[in-house]
C-alpha cells in the first residue's frame, strides 16, 4: 500500500477510506448498539448476534474479546467501537485509559495535568517506530 | 433583510451535556468549565437571535457508515435529540426557520456548494451540547429561545473538507442568509474541538499552545488560519481535533474585522482541551 503522508503520527489510526472499506460490517455492528432493543438481542446472545453482520473472523473475535486497539487496526473507528464500549459500561474517558495501556486512573490524572504534550508526540521516531 | 451579527467558536464535548442533564456542574471538575459561558449567556439574551446556524459534525448518529455527505443541511421542520447509546438528551426539539434554510439550500447549490438536504434528522450532542452550554438549562417540555438551521460537516472519515473548502463555504452561507428577505438577527456557530485525541494509543493529547493561536487567528488572520493543513490537525491537534475545520465555516461567515468580545479555553472535559470566542461583526 502506498505511504500516506499520516502515517507518520505515532499511537494514531486515520480512519480514511481503507479504513472505512475494511471497517464496513464491523462499524455498522457497532452503530447498531445505539439503540436499546438491539443492545438487549446482543446482550443475550452476542454470537447469534453477530451472524447478522459479515464481518472478517478477526474482527468478529476481536468484539467478543473486546479488544479495543485491535478493533481499531481492523478498520473500526471510535465514534462506532465506543458504541460497544458504552453497551459495557464504559465512557470515552475509560476507554481511552484502556486503548492506551495506561488504566482508568493514570490517564485521568493525566488529563487533569493538562493531557499528553504534543513533544515527543509527532513523529514514529520518537516511540522508537519505523 | 436577514442579517448575520456575530459568530460563536465552541466545543461540544458530550460530557458537558451529561454534566449539565445530571445537575454536576457545580463539582470541582466542572466548575471552570461553565465559568467561562457566564458571559456568555448573558449575551446571548442580550443578542436574541431569531435564528442560530449551527455548524457541527453528526458523531455516526443521523448517518452511520452508509451514507457519509461531506455537508447536508437540516431543511425538515423540528429536530429531535438522538439516542446515542445512553438514551436521548432532556432537552427540547430543536425548530428549523425551515424557510430559510430551504433558501440557504437552494442559494448555495446555485453558487456551487452541492450540499446535501436533510428533511428527516435526528441530532446528537454535536448540536445539542452547544445550545446548552450557550443557553444554559432548558428543560424537555421547554423551548429553545431560537430557531436553528443546522449544516452537518463530515469529519468522522478522512477526509473532512479542507479549511480553505470551509472557509468559503462560510462566505456562502452568508451570502445565502444575507439575501433572505425578513428581518432577521442570526448568529451562526461553529463547533467542536479544540485539540483531542480519543483513538489508539496517543489517545489524550492536548496542545494548549496550538490551540490559543488557533484562537488568536480566528480574531485576526481567518485567512491563514484557513491554509492549515489537514497533516497538521491530524499531528498537532490530535485526530478529533480536525473537528476545528468547523468553526472556519463560522469565520468565513463573518467579515475580515471583527470584535473578540470573549474567550474561554480550559483543559480537560473528559479526554478534550474546550475552546469558545465570539466575534462581533463590526458594524
Amino acid at each position: 500500500m502506498t505511504k500516506k503522508e499520516y502515517d507518520k503520527i505515532p499511537g494514531t489510526i486515520i480512519f480514511d477510506a481503507d479504513k472505512s472499506r475494511e471497517g464496513y460490517h464491523l462499524n455498522q455492528f457497532c452503530i447498531s448498539l445505539r439503540l436499546q432493543k438491539n443492545r438487549d438481542a446482543f446482550n443475550k446472545n452476542e454470537e447469534a448476534y453477530l451472524d447478522a453482520y459479515p464481518m472478517s473472523k478477526e474482527q468478529r473475535e476481536a468484539v467478543l474479546k473486546r479488544e479495543w486497539n485491535l478493533l481499531l487496526e481492523l478498520g473500526g473507528n471510535i465514534y462506532y467501537t465506543s458504541k460497544l464500549a458504552a453497551n459495557d459500561g464504559i465512557n470515552f474517558q475509560n476507554l481511552a485509559g484502556r486503548m492506551t495501556g495506561m488504566g482508568v486512573d493514570t490517564y485521568r490524572e493525566m488529563m487533569l495535568q493538562g493531557g499528553r504534550s504534543i513533544e515527543g508526540n509527532r513523529d514514529k521516531s520518537e516511540w522508537g517506530e519505523d | 433583510m436577514a442579517k448575520i451579527m456575530a459568530g460563536v467558536g465552541c466545543s461540544h464535548v458530550p460530557a458537558i451535556g451529561v454534566a449539565m442533564d445530571t445537575g454536576i456542574t457545580h463539582e470541582e471538575y466542572w466548575k471552570p468549565v461553565f465559568e467561562g459561558f457566564k458571559i456568555s449567556r448573558e449575551w446571548m439574551k442580550k443578542q436574541k437571535p431569531d435564528v442560530i446556524f449551527l455548524v457541527y459534525n453528526d458523531h455516526c448518529t443521523a448517518f452511520d457508515a452508509r451514507c457519509i455527505p461531506t455537508f447536508a443541511l437540516g431543511c425538515g421542520a423540528e429536530f429531535q435529540p438522538a439516542d446515542e447509546g445512553w438514551g436521548p438528551r432532556p432537552v427540547p426539539a430543536v425548530k428549523n426557520h425551515q424557510k430559510m434554510a430551504s433558501h440557504i439550500a437552494q442559494s448555495l447549490v446555485l453558487n456551487e456548494f452541492d450540499i446535501t438536504i436533510m428533511n428527516e434528522m435526528e441530532v446528537d450532542h454535536g448540536l445539542t451540547v452547544p445550545l446548552s452550554v450557550m443557553f444554559g438549562d432548558i428543560k424537555k417540555d421547554g423551548e429553545w429561545p431560537a430557531l436553528v438551521i443546522p449544516l452537518c460537516v463530515n469529519v468522522v472519515q478522512y477526509p473532512a473538507p479542507t479549511g480553505n473548502r470551509c472557509y468559503n463555504l462560510g462566505k456562502a452561507i452568508r451570502s445565502a442568509i444575507e439575501s433572505y428577505e425578513e428581518d432577521l438577527n442570526v448568529i451562526i456557530f461553529g463547533t467542536g474541538g479544540m485539540s483531542h485525541q480519543l483513538q489508539y494509543k496517543r489517545a489524550g493529547l492536548i496542545n494548549s499552545d496550538w490551540d490559543k493561536r488557533f484562537l488568536d487567528l480566528m480574531t485576526e488572520d481567518p485567512v491563514g488560519a484557513s491554509q492549515i493543513t489537514h497533516l497538521e490537525y491530524l499531528r498537532e491537534t490530535g485526530s478529533e481535533g480536525i473537528e476545528m475545520v468547523m468553526w472556519l465555516i463560522m469565520r468565513g461567515a463573518l467579515n475580515e474585522n471583527v470584535t473578540e468580545v470573549h474567550r474561554h479555553y480550559h483543559v480537560p472535559a473528559s479526554n478534550t482541551a474546550v475552546g469558545h470566542i465570539i466575534l462581533e461583526n463590526n458594524a
